[in-house]
């Protein structure tokens, strides 16, 4: 089983990434199961939501205290929310942020993870790049799909286009696969 | 096909295809998005034949349905929390009246304080209303349940709340399948009311009935009511030789070797065998996916060989305690021999996280003898102690 959870604030599509991640997950053919912070629904505050792959069906319920990701589309949540709380030693980390991980103050957090696990990126620029407005969910999920490999890009795609309309979709799925490229370049550097 | 669908919208897909001519329905939270749903279909033309009614409170929900399906119509609506509570008048109305209505209940919490999240306070609250109640444990069983409920209200004349745990179920993307249209259109057949009310016809339903035959009236509700145990049966067999998914009132997980076994209702059953899986000494879990009627002989079969049987409730009775453990304690009253130990663990109030490390505590503390009759799962002791010691709860 891989959990993943997610950070954002209320409004940045956290809870829709995770349900996105679940759908491209059961396109490549496992099951998955997604859900937020219950309730939380408020612009601007913080928010989770969690999503589970697995090979076998999943029944558990409770919310994702392990995670073997974790995704942070709001980099201000860094020193709110004890976002990395639980997570696995060999974890993957994804911030959304054009900073670097030494200026994040993460540079600790990433000589303790494998290199390469903990990344930073930009994606509300890109996003802004290419859906015109500073929306990273989508982005991050094409960011996430090439650090983890958990999730194929194409089945991301796949998910996006059949979330939203065309002219939407499109724009969300550049924005996703100019992520995942970035990451990619990164981490075959 | 199976697909990767939020509870809500998989409920309301289902609902659809049980073709529903009247959807009255006020918007709560967490069960907004399935009436959001089936109104879309109604708008959009999907949902053939349909009215959608939207009424200004949770009361006039209730009562636009008893209209409704007095009136000939299949009636549908859903609800939450104080919602349902507003509702609760018409409730025993409807009961009364023999209405088939289905009604989705997406459980949560009931105020003061208000609270949003999950527990199952609502439903459990309109336990003695005279509607059958249907727990669902995931999103496939509430597929199920939606098609059986229909079914089972109409050839009972009994209406039938479907309940579904609000966000953990309602909010969640998981593997669903839909049945096919036309795998619920020969399950379901159209609805032929019992008695109707027409301006070409007319009658008086809902009379005064004074002491000479009031007795009588709940005597036959009642009979009709315990007919849902059999019947249910009946009908989740059919449905699982149309669909392939088996439902029942009520099932055991590892029972025959546990001489503990866990009593669940609702979503949190997943959590739990997953937890028992991983427990050091063989621990049974029984759901109940049909609560009222209560299913009392198929409980005493599946509980017959435990020593201890610890029931968790999404609920509570003040002054009291359980509220399913009472119903599970009188069904085993009759068993020859010791009795077993009951425990009530009351676990998950207004959205506490119901985890399998607390459950694994829960399990630990039943097999060294230090599970009470009473507990509540994860209390907050110093919480309570501090509170308790400013004599603020006096």
């Amino acid at each position: 089983m891989f959990e993943i959870r997610i950070h954002g604030r209320g409004g940045q599509g956290a809870v829709t990434a995770a349900e996105l991640l679940s759908v491209a997950a059961f396109l490549d053919g496992r099951e998955a199961q997604a859900f937020p912070s219950f309730g939380s629904e408020r612009m601007g505050a913080p928010v989770a939501s969690f999503c589970r792959i697995s090979e076998e069906p999943i029944r558990v319920r409770e919310p994702v205290t392990t995670p073997d990701a974790v995704i942070v589309i709001d980099a201000t949540l860094l020193h709110h929310v004890d976002v990395f709380g639980g997570l696995s030693p060999d974890g993957y980390v994804l911030i959304n942020s054009a900073r670097g991980l030494i200026d994040l103050g993460l540079s600790e957090l990433t000589e303790r993870h494998p290199v390469g696990n903990v990344i930073a990126l930009g994606a509300t620029d890109l996003a802004r790049k290419h859906i015109g407005r500073p929306l990273p969910n989508i982005c991050l999920l094409g960011a996430f799909a090439a650090l983890t490999g958990t999730i194929t890009l194409a089945s991301l795609e796949a998910a996006v286009r059949d979330r939203f309309r065309a002219d939407i979709a499109e724009a969300n799925v550049n924005a996703a696969r100019a992520a995942y490229e970035a990451v990619g370049m990164v981490s075959h550097a | 096909m199976r697909s990767q669908i939020e509870g809500s919208r998989a409920i309301a897909e289902t609902v659809a295809r049980c073709r529903p001519q009247v959807v009255p329905a006020y918007p709560i939270t967490p069960q907004t998005h399935i009436v959001e749903a089936v109104g879309a279909m109604v708008k959009d033309g999907r949902l053939e034949g349909c009215e959608f009614i939207t009424v200004e409170s949770e009361f006039a929900a209730m009562s636009a349905a008893i209209g409704a399906s007095a009136a000939g119509a299949r009636t549908y609506t859903a609800t939450a929390s104080q919602g349902l509570l507003y509702m609760t008048e018409a409730l025993f109305n409807a009961a009364g009246l023999g209405l088939p209505i289905v009604m989705t209940v997406a459980n949560r919490a009931i105020g003061a304080p208000i609270n949003i999240w999950n527990d199952q306070s609502d439903a459990m609250s309109q336990r003695d209303c005279g509607w059958i109640q249907l727990y669902a444990e995931d999103n496939q069983a509430a597929v199920g349940l939606h098609a059986i409920a229909f079914r089972l209200a109409e050839r009972l004349s009994v209406p039938v709340m479907v309940c579904v745990d609000g966000f953990v179920l309602t909010h969640a993307f998981e593997p669903v399948e839909l049945p096919e249209q036309s795998t619920v259109d020969s399950f379901l057949p159209p609805f032929r009311p019992r008695q109707l009310l027409t301006p070409y016809d007319p009658v008086t339903i809902g009379a005064m009935v004074g002491p000479e035959a009031f007795t009588e009236v709940r005597y036959l509700a009642h009979h009709q009511m315990m007919r849902a145990i059999d019947e249910f049966g009946v009908l989740a067999g059919a449905y699982a030789r149309a669909t392939g998914y088996e439902l029942s009132a009520v099932s055991g997980y590892h029972v025959e070797d546990a001489r503990t076994v866990v009593v669940a209702l609702g979503s949190v059953a997943g959590t739990i065998k997953d937890t028992v899986d991983e427990a050091a000494s063989p621990v049974g879990v029984v759901t109940l996916g049909l609560y009222r009627p209560f299913p009392a002989a198929e409980v005493r079969r599946m509980l017959a060989g435990a020593d201890h049987v610890i029931v968790v409730e999404r609920a509570f009775a003040p002054g009291m305690g359980g509220i399913v453990s009472a119903d599970v304690r009188a069904a085993l009253a009759s068993l020859p021999g010791r009795p077993a130990r009951i425990s009530t663990v009351v676990a998950g109030l207004g959205g506490r996280a119901v985890t399998k490390a607390s459950i694994s505590r829960m399990l630990a503390d039943a097999h060294t003898g230090k599970l009470g009759e009473l507990s509540f799962l994860d209390l907050r002791n110093d919480v309570v102690e501090r509170e308790l010691a400013t004599g603020r709860s006096r």
